[in-house]
């Protein structure tokens, strides 16, 4: 049995070592360097919790068994998910996160002694508003990220789901939450409690169900910042520094991704939050599409033209995944490169499902990631460029955004694909994208559409080069 | 007077929430994801508290119901410890830099 005074220092030992996991991740060659602290940061804290109880007992085994349980399911979960669920499996470990503050909260009112709070029913003031907010955030972010990883893994329809007067009673229900903490630290009574658990949770589902699927990067973003809110909440009620300190970046860092997606897509944090953007894009922009001409190609002459190139840029979006195009789009670049020509990457912010998610899609198939550029990096470089093969993106290059006011997408910041000599876009039809917006660049002199499945028509190149 | 020891957790709540906001700046965007995935798993630290409910004997039973309340949540904990830094190291393993041997 350690000291109270010396646990506290390892536990801000193991706060600092978090920090120092999130600075590791500053550039990619410091990055592994930076999980293992927060590894070593883990189990510092773990160990200490283990030492400060002191009481090894039959309870302690049982805890050993679940915490080897738990692991074995994570580490199988996590050698076994394909890169392209990474957005999934992110959501539903924030909900692991939710659930697990809940349950804390939960055994630290039941038996507020184990945790120097009190006694039951006579639990001090300032810890009982504490491990409310956290049951309370816990219990929302559970039921969202749930809400969520339903949604992104196509269990439930990613079209926003409103009703009238959705928005206000939410709101009543966020009153109700604090009138109820207000009367369970007045009076003590475990109905208030459970009965705010109740309606956290129901808020949490009425949060996430109006957010339609083009949306759910900012949705992942906010989850984030949630799990580490709730976390920092009990980390008040146990009075302990490594969880204060880690909800609190855990929070900020949720915060400053929800904000840099909201900007990538030109959307204000609280119109994504009021949702009812994106789902199923049926919107009627059919009227005039099929008036103007378009140029198709094989892939032949898609082949043709990279050939002759000198500078290539791929931009590559969510369609390339899902149709599992990565690879072949490497090998492509590789006999490209063969060639002496220069081929790099242009990576929009909200290309894939989550921040960074396309960097981790192109990592995965080999490529450098010094080749991969951010839009504001490359953007400029378009001018220079000889061809621009898209495959998968959509609205990230349409100039619409930079030209008309009246469109839903206007200020969002895009690709400068126009400004290419030429422009290969692979893609299945002349659909709008998640935002129901034509594309103006289908319909370009220099651009040329290769219609066909975007893994296949690759290939196809792949062959013609 | 004396300060109430609260304030000095809530300080270093706002001063971490500082060191979150600079130092998450300047992750690079395309290691966004693993940071999504790693704080994930930091988060986790709240096993510490799972820990303490699951070992507490106040009871004379081990499994009284705020024990098993932490038993559940050391699991739900452990499986984001293991899963979330495991597949961080899975994808930072996947960022390379170019070879200089061009194949």
């Amino acid at each position: 049995m350690i000291s109270a005074n010396l646990s506290a220092i390892f536990y801000l030992i193991s706060g600092i070592l978090f920090i120092l996991a999130l600075r590791g991740l500053s550039s990619p060659e410091t990055s592994r360097q930076g999980n293992f602290f927060g590894i070593l940061g883990m189990i510092i804290a773990i160990t200490v919790t283990f030492l400060t109880v002191g009481n090894f007992s039959t309870a302690t085994i049982y805890v050993l068994l679940f915490l080897v349980v738990g692991g074995a399911i994570g580490a199988f979960i996590a050698f076994k998910i394909p890169m392209t669920a990474m957005p999934e499996l992110v959501a539903g470990f924030h909900s692991l996160v939710g659930l697990a503050a809940v349950f804390v909260a939960i055994s630290a009112f039941l038996n507020p002694q184990a945790f120097n709070l009190g006694l039951p029913g006579n639990i001090k003031f300032a810890s009982l508003i504490e491990m409310s907010i956290g049951a309370a955030v816990g219990a929302i972010t559970f039921s969202g990220s749930i809400i969520a990883f339903l949604k992104l893994r196509g269990i439930m329809s990613g079209s926003p789901i409103i009703f009238k007067g959705q928005h206000f009673l939410n709101l009543i229900l966020g009153i109700l939450i604090v009138i109820l903490i207000y009367f369970l630290c007045t009076t003590q009574s475990d109905s208030f409690f459970w009965n705010m658990i109740v309606i956290s949770f129901l808020i949490g589902v009425l949060l996430i169900i109006p957010i339609g699927g083009a949306d759910m990067p900012v949705v992942i973003s906010m989850l984030n910042s949630y799990s580490g809110w709730a976390a920092a909440g009990i980390g008040f009620t146990l009075e302990n520094t490594a969880l204060i300190i880690t909800g609190a970046l855990v929070g900020s860092s949720g915060a400053i991704l929800s904000y840099i997606m909201c900007k990538g897509m030109n959307r204000s944090f609280f119109s994504v939050i009021l949702g009812g953007f994106g789902g199923d894009s049926n919107a009627d922009t059919g009227k005039k599409k099929d008036q103007k001409p378009v140029k198709s190609g094989n892939a032949e002459d898609a082949a043709f033209l990279l050939k002759n190139a000198s500078s290539v840029i791929i931009v590559p979006g969510y369609g390339m995944a899902v149709a599992q195009a990565q690879h072949a789009l490497r090998e492509m670049v590789d006999s490209l490169k063969k060639n002496d020509i220069k081929v790099s990457y242009a990576v929009h912010p909200v290309a894939g499902r989550m921040p960074g998610h396309m960097n981790v899609l192109l990592a995965e198939a080999n490529v450098p990631y010094d080749e991969v550029f951010e839009l504001d990096e490359i953007n400029n470089d378009f001018a220079n460029t000889d061809v621009a093969f898209v495959i998968g993106a959509n609205d990230v290059t349409n100039p619409v955004a930079k030209t008309d006011p009246q469109s839903p997408i206007y200020g969002m910041p895009v690709l400068d694909v126009e400004k290419c000599k030429s422009i290969l876009f692979v893609k299945r039809s002349l659909s709008p994208g998640y935002a129901g917006v034509d594309n103006e660049l289908f319909y370009r002199d220099n651009t040329m559409m290769l219609f066909a499945d975007a893994k296949k028509m690759t290939e196809d190149i792949v062959k013609n080069i | 007077m004396e300060i109430d020891p609260f304030i000095f957790r809530f300080s270093i709540f706002i001063l971490s929430i500082f060191v979150g906001y600079y130092v998450v700046w300047s992750v690079t965007p395309s290691l966004h994801t693993p940071l999504m995935s790693v704080t994930n798993a930091i988060s986790s630290v709240i096993i510490v508290g799972a820990i303490i409910a699951a070992l507490a004997s106040s009871s004379s039973d081990i499994f009284g119901t705020s024990n098993i309340f932490g038993f559940l949540a050391i699991v739900l904990a452990a499986v984001n410890i293991f899963g979330g830094f495991l597949v961080t190291q899975r994808m930072l393993q996947m960022y390379k830099k170019k070879k200089k041997d061009k194949k």
